[in-house]
């Protein structure tokens, strides 16, 4: 039991299992197989993103522009498929992630390059991309019936219940664990955020690390930002507005440190889980949709409260009170 | 043995580089291309009119540079300005009297932000994570009382507050002339008291400050008071100039108040700022946007070029130095 306890990402499964328990107790639908598979498939968003979002914050990052991205790029795709031939969707796949890496890589530069707060670059980016998907389209919005066929059937196809954007997030998240885990590249991302001083003088590029995280996380944004638009048959401004404080509730329940250099892609993955769960059980449990905020934000800051316990508790880093000054 | 001086030699050149003049300067740009763009820019009335469009925010924020100042943030000022604005329109349709209204405004943002401050101080963990949280719990509880209701009955004496001038001539709204006297009084309070003074260190090191005998946590405590204190004037008075109150007030003012903040040149990392500068940032910002609006030019351009203005006021002087080759 306090091994469990001691790893986070067992003792949020168990939280997650528990819930999912608590709910069908209550309304036996939910825990029906494609009930279940449903919340996975609405999730596919917030998995991928908040693999993007932990590499960020890792490197002591943050990147607020994320949900902009997504429906920047979108849009953009969305443009494409319109005024373009219908392409299978995997090209648009591969055209959106390029576009998405692009727009990290702007912020990256910013970041990494001149030695800008990330905070204010994607404060900045997000007001620019949002404002860009207006003034691209013409303030014009792109309609399901303006799409082709091809664009829009691709995050519809599914496999064994679960739809493409589900099996590109386990994707995504396989080749991020092995990134972080198993590659150099990888771990000097936590040398980054844990030490950014020692890592340069350890022969780590700092600058090159946090250019790389801000187009991985990009590519991810601009990933979501086709399937979001094509799964949802529409394209404008406003889509997934203030999506990026929910990837980053998803990383911090999951146990990734804003202050950098803690954090793992199973942690994020089920505080993305979680979050899902608890958005896709309030409507089976017939309360009202306006709760759903409310309970998101309680939930955020028990999910932090009971964070900062196991922290405090783990005794891993010698003064701790010294990390983040 | 030589002695350090109390005082950095007097050098013209570094006092024309200040943030704060910089920003005197685009100010006076702004002024200059709005008049010669259009005739109607300096009509009193229109800049009285335009004071309506960020003195609310502005007087966010005050309370927000301090935060931004002692390394914190606080993202849930819109949801308490929500909040603030509900509470009085409920008190309003309850037939309370106008004073009461305020005061619960003021009590419900002050009771937000000491929540804010509890967390933050009592968890531990950095309050860009709590003041998610809470965003998302004051903004959900506005949506959970009002649903897609609005609340619309007001007395004309609160709405007068809101849409008529205090002083006739030059015309000054109250919203305007609360926020000048919080500048004035966060000025002082920031930079001739011993308080302000800590805030400085805790900013630049909260460890030293700690070590020096600072009580971190408690100052901490009332930031965040004062930000919801502030968000709930904020919002009272948002009610008073709509005379209608939506679950989605003030949706998003957090990141235009941020802007307002670190345009006003208070470093992010903490420990580097000034009023008078974030005073700046707020007129800069706001008779540009006015005045761009003015020209026909439409909202979402405008944050589009407000997004550039704020990555570009921060990435020039770096590129400058930079350049320049000096090292920071």
């Amino acid at each position: 039991m306090t091994w469990v306890l001691r790893h986070r990402e067992m003792a949020l499964a168990l939280l997650i299992a528990a819930m999912v328990v608590a709910v069908a107790t209550y309304a036996p639908a939910f825990a029906a197989p494609a009930s279940l598979l449903g919340v996975l498939n609405d999730t596919a968003f917030l998995f991928m993103l908040a693999v993007g979002q932990t590499m960020v914050l890792l490197t002591r990052g943050i990147d607020l522009s994320v949900a902009a991205n997504l429906a920047l790029t979108g849009m953009l795709v969305a443009l494409v498929g319109q005024y373009g031939p219908d392409l299978p969707g995997p090209v648009y796949l591969v055209l959106a992630a390029v576009i998405g890496a692009g727009l990290g890589l702007v912020i990256g530069g910013l970041i990494g390059g001149l030695g800008i707060p990330p905070i204010v670059v994607s404060l900045g980016a997000l007001a620019i991309y949002r404002g860009l998907i207006v003034v691209i389209g013409g303030g014009d919005q792109v309609n399901a019936s303006e799409m082709g066929a091809g664009f829009q059937a691709f995050p519809k196809v599914a496999l064994f219940g679960l739809t493409s954007p589900v099996w590109i997030a386990v994707a995504i998240a396989l080749a991020a664990q092995v990134f972080l885990t198993r590659s150099r590249t990888g771990r000097s991302l936590y040398a980054v955020g844990g030490n950014p001083v020692a890592a340069r003088y350890c022969g780590v590029s700092v600058e090159r690390i946090e250019v790389l995280v801000y187009v991985l996380s990009g590519a991810i944004a601009g990933i979501c930002g086709y399937l979001w638009v094509a799964r949802y048959g529409v394209a404008y401004s406003e889509i997934a507005l203030g999506y990026e404080l929910t990837v980053i509730a998803a990383c911090v329940i999951g146990g990734v440190s804003i202050g950098g250099g803690v954090g793992t892609v199973p942690g994020a993955l089920l505080g993305a889980l979680f979050l899902g769960v608890v958005v896709n059980a309030l409507p089976t449990m017939q309360v009202s949709p306006f709760w759903q905020m409310a309970v998101a934000g309680a939930v955020i800051l028990g999910a932090v409260v009971l964070n900062a316990r196991a922290e405090a508790q783990s005794g891993k880093l010698i003064l701790p009170e010294a990390r983040r000054t | 043995m030589s002695t350090i001086p109390d005082r950095p030699p007097f050098r013209l050149s570094q006092l024309l580089l200040t943030w704060e003049v910089i920003l005197c300067g685009l100010l006076v740009a702004v002024f200059v291309l709005n008049a010669l763009a259009t005739p109607w820019f300096l009509d009193v009335y229109n800049l009285a009119d335009a004071t309506y469009n960020f003195s609310e925010k502005a007087i966010i924020a005050l309370p927000m540079a301090l935060l931004i100042l002692t390394r914190e943030i606080d993202l849930s000022v819109g949801a308490m300005a929500a909040l603030a604005a509900l509470a009085v329109g409920m008190a309003a349709a309850a037939g309370l009297p106008v004073p009461v209204l305020v005061l619960v405004g003021l009590a419900t943002g002050l009771a937000c932000g000491m929540f804010n401050g509890l967390l933050v101080t009592q968890i531990g963990v950095p309050s860009i994570v709590i003041t998610i949280g809470t965003m998302s719990l004051f903004r959900g509880v506005a949506q959970v009382t009002l649903g897609d209701q609005a609340l619309t009955s007001f007395p004309p004496g609160f709405t007068t507050l809101g849409q008529s001038y205090l002083v006739k001539w030059p015309p000054l709204p109250l919203s305007f002339v609360l926020f000048l006297a919080l500048a004035v009084a966060f000025t002082l309070f920031l930079h001739r008291t011993a308080a302000g003074r800590r805030l400085f260190a805790i900013g630049a090191n909260p460890t030293a400050a700690l070590f020096s005998g600072i009580d971190v946590a408690r100052m901490r405590f009332w930031l965040f008071a004062a930000s919801g204190l502030a968000s709930g004037l904020a919002g009272t008075l948002l009610a008073a100039r709509f005379g209608v109150v939506r679950p989605n007030a003030a949706l998003g003012w957090e990141l235009d108040v941020i802007t307002m903040v670190i345009f006003g040149g208070v470093a992010i990392a903490g420990g580097a700022g000034s009023i008078p500068g974030v005073v700046l940032s707020v007129f800069v910002l706001g008779f540009a946007t006015f005045g761009l609006a003015l020209l026909n030019v439409s909202g979402i351009v405008i944050t589009v070029l407000l997004g550039l203005l704020l990555i570009v006021s921060i990435a020039a002087p770096l590129v400058i130095r930079r350049l320049a080759g000096v090292r920071g």
